[in-house]
Formats: C-alpha cells, structure tokens, sequence
C-alpha cells in the first residue's frame, strides 16, 4: 500500500482510513453530513494526493494529446484547464482527466489514482511524438480547499490575486510561503473553491496554514466519503462506477468533451454512436419512493423489464432523498421516465431527472 | 463507548433486551459509530417469524449497507415506528429511543448463547 505525505496527520486528526486505489487514505474524519455540508456553506479540505500527475513536454505535445483525449486540447491557452478522456481502441474510456496547458510545449495531465500506470502505458505506447513525459506523482501532494469560503481563506495566504481566476484556469506562485504551488480554480465538489498542487516536503506547511487561516470560517478536513456524496450531488462522473474500460463517453452524457474537430483514438467509433443515437444512456434519477439506491442495482421498467443498472447512488445530504445515475436505455433516458430500481427484494419508484441534481 | 450491563450482545452487534417473553433489540453503539450517520432503518418483516441469525431487515447510513441479525428466533411484533421519520435515533440513542424491533422469544434457550456487555467489549477492543 502507498501513503500521502500527510499519512501520518490523517491518523493523529482520527481520520478512518481505507486503502482507496491502493493508497492508504482518509474516508472519514467525523461525520459525513458535516464534512458535506461544510462544503456546501463554507469551506472543506480534501487531501487528494492519490491522483496522478504526468508532464509532457516538446515541440509535439499538443499532438500527443490530441490522439489520445477526447476533447480538443487546441482550444487551451497558457493557464487553462480542460476537462477529458482517453478512449481506448475497444469503444471504453481508459480514464477521464484533466489537461492543463502552461506553455505551447508544456501541458500536465491529471488522472485518477487508480488509472496512474494504466493511463501511463497508454499513452506512452501512442507517444510516436518524442515527447518528454515525467510521472510526478509521488512527488506532488494535492489539497482541494472547496466550498464558498475557500477563495477567502486561500487569499490570506498569497499575493496571487485570485479573484479575477475564472474557472478551469491555473496559475503558480508562493502560498503560505511555499514556492511553485499551483493553485487551480478546479474541483469535484460544485461547491468552488481551489485546488492546490504543492511538493511533498511543503504539504504539511500549506495544511497547517490553511487550516490556521480558516479557523474564522469552520474550515473543515474532509474525507472521501464526503467528496463523493458532493460529486454525485453535481452528477461528476467517477471512473470505476459511471464510466470505465466498456462506456462510450457519448453514452455517459461527455458528448462535450468528446470533440470530432480532430482525430482522435476511434473517434469514428464514438462518432456513430452520436450519429446513430446511443442505446443506452447515463441518466441521474431521484427515488420517488422510500429507498436508497446502490451501485449495482437493477434498473427495471414499471413492466419489469431490466432497462439498466445503477453506476453510483446515495442518500443526497442536501436533497434528504435517494438519488443515483445509472445507464438506461435510450427509450427510457428522457426527463420524468418513470422508472424502478431493485432494493432488494422490492422495486422501489424512481424517476429520471435533470443532472445536476442542485 | 458505551455497554449497558443488562443487555445481550451479539457478534454481529446487536443488542438484546429481555422482558419476560418478549425482546428488544437494535445495534451497539460501537455499530452506530462504524456505519456512521444513519439515514434509513427498513424492516419488511413485521408479523414475520424468522429464525436466529437471520436477516430481519437493513440499515442504511450515506455510504454503506448493513444487513440486521436476528439474534433469537421469534416473530417480529412490532417495528420502532419513531425511525421511520428520525433514523438518525440510532446514532444518538442507540440502546434507547433507537431500539429497532419488538420479537417473541420462540427458543428461550437462545438467550444462553448471547454474549454479555463484558464479553462484548472484549469483542470490539
């Protein structure tokens, strides 16, 4: 098992710790609803160190990353960031990540802990470019200070203005003095807020500051359980559940990031299924009736039929209510289809809704 | 954490409480803690006979699933209508108002089987 740098600090706040993605790594401090809703009003720190960061580098980069994401990367100006995914050669996503561009030959790719060789190889064998490519991974720590207050408590602690950042742009510069930090109007949670790219030997300096400097506001250390009931709240797909190696990005509602401006890793294959209308699709659905629902579940028709399965669900902390994504489909996707997920042995009501759920 | 004296125990932490031929029974507060906030307590199985170590019914906290263990055989008489509205009982008052069901006792024998608090504690330290 990998642990962050501040393994040892998530232990001493009493964090409960799960292997996640084959890191040591905090699902819980406290209490869930707290952790969630401190997002939700003030400001909340993940430390999310597990994902990965690669740098590419040369004349060819931008070539390199047009062939194998999905959106297009030529759009990106210095200091922007992009949402996308590596399709695979089989109709699936390798991962979904984020593409930050710092320099015409400069770019960094974000990806999910759990892809970090998969994605590694991957784009490795289709570099044909000579570009230069640098696995940070271990050497980087990542905190995403989220929520409405975390602009406030992030500014007293740098001279970087960061209220003209628009979202989805970086920049770098000294945060609670430490040097080269990136901070990224980026996160997971819909909530705002930044994320803060910081070297190992810095991350426990920037925590202590964060937390010193947002003592006024209730800052709040916060688990993965948490980010995952603020993500699915937005309806943000996670690799493993709503999207993996099978899924279309055009099946899973990424048609906005699935770009046919340019070639891109079968591309012809994505672009018949957006021509041809997709079987089935990625819906979000509230339960209308009393349940929760869970990765896994069927999806059934009022007939009782199997339309689908559930990708991801929970008990919304905002809402009070059971809401979920899961693939259906496609004569069952629109907005209002009743449809019926298996609890158990039951099938409790559900309906599809617009995403995001708030 | 907190183990009443007069209660059974079992290794699937709940809590049994005995009186005269009928038992209580909910989970330990040591569950409580592990599932976190709880936010539905769904029991399908009232007027249900069930047998020991059968499932009763689930309790469901944000992120995770627990099936409930009878810990006696009996029939469910009656459900802890109050969870229906306010499961979040069961974290605050988990030997209290977060009680779960009612049951008649079929086998009073069961009850030797049970652990006490003593052994209990011994059980999750």
């Amino acid at each position: 098992m990998k642990y962050v740098a501040l393994n040892d600090l998530h232990v001493s706040l009493g964090a409960k710790m799960i292997e996640f993605a084959g890191y040591n790594m905090p699902v819980l401090y406290n209490n869930l609803i707290q952790e969630h809703q401190a997002v939700r009003n003030s400001v909340g720190v993940f430390d999310v160190s597990h994902m990965g960061e690669f740098m590419l580098k040369g004349e060819k980069a931008l070539e390199l990353i047009q062939l194998v994401t999905s959106n297009d990367a030529s759009k990106l100006t210095d200091g922007k960031v992009q949402y996308s995914c590596l399709p695979n050669d089989k109709g699936g996503i390798v991962d979904d990540l984020l593409v930050y561009r710092y320099s015409a030959t400069e770019y960094y790719l974000v990806v999910n802990a759990s892809n970090i060789e998969k994605d590694w190889n991957w784009i490795s064998q289709h570099n044909t470019f000579g570009v230069e490519m640098t696995n940070m991974s271990d050497d980087l720590s990542l905190l995403a200070v989220q929520g409405p207050d975390a602009i406030k408590v992030i500014q007293k602690l740098t001279e970087v203005n960061l209220a003209p950042m628009e979202y989805y742009t970086f920049t770098s510069g000294t945060v609670a003095g430490c040097e080269d930090v990136i901070i990224s109007n980026t996160g997971y949670t819909g909530s705002g807020g930044f994320e803060l790219y910081v070297w190992n030997k810095d991350a426990r300096k920037l925590w202590d500051a964060l937390f010193e400097a947002g003592k006024e506001f209730g800052i709040t250390p916060c688990g993965l359980g948490a980010r995952d009931t603020l993500r699915l709240e937005k309806g943000f797909c996670l690799y493993g559940n709503d999207i993996n190696d099978e899924t279309s990005p055009i099946e899973a509602g990424l048609g906005w990031i699935t770009k046919f401006t340019k070639p891109f890793i079968n591309h012809e294959h994505h672009k018949a299924i957006k021509d041809n209308g997709a079987t089935k699709k990625l819906v979000g659905f509230e339960m209308v009736e009393r349940g929760i629902p869970r990765q896994h579940y069927t999806i059934k028709d009022a007939a009782g039929n199997i339309i689908g399965e559930v990708t991801s669900g929970t008990q919304s902390p905002t809402l009070n209510k059971g809401i979920g994504l899961g693939y259906v489909s496609a004569a069952h996707s629109k907005i209002d289809s009743e449809i019926f997920i298996e609890i158990r042995d039951k099938v409790i009501k559900a309906k599809v809704v617009k995403i995001p759920f708030l | 954490m907190n183990f009443p004296s007069n209660l059974y125990y079992t290794k699937d932490h709940e809590w049994v409480r005995v009186e005269g031929d009928v038992a209580y029974i909910g989970i330990t507060d040591f569950a409580q803690k592990e599932l976190g906030d709880i936010v539905y307590v769904d029991i399908p199985s009232k007027g249900k006979n069930i047998a020991q170590h059968e499932v009763f019914g689930t309790v469901e906290a944000v992120k995770t699933v627990s099936d409930l263990f009878m810990p006696l055989t009996g029939e469910v008489l009656e459900l802890n209508a109050q969870l229906d509205g306010a499961p979040e009982l069961v974290n605050s008052d988990p030997y209290g108002d977060g009680w779960m069901i009612k049951c008649s006792i079929s086998n009073p024998s069961e009850i030797e089987g049970l652990m006490s608090a003593e052994a209990y504690q011994g059980l999750v330290h």
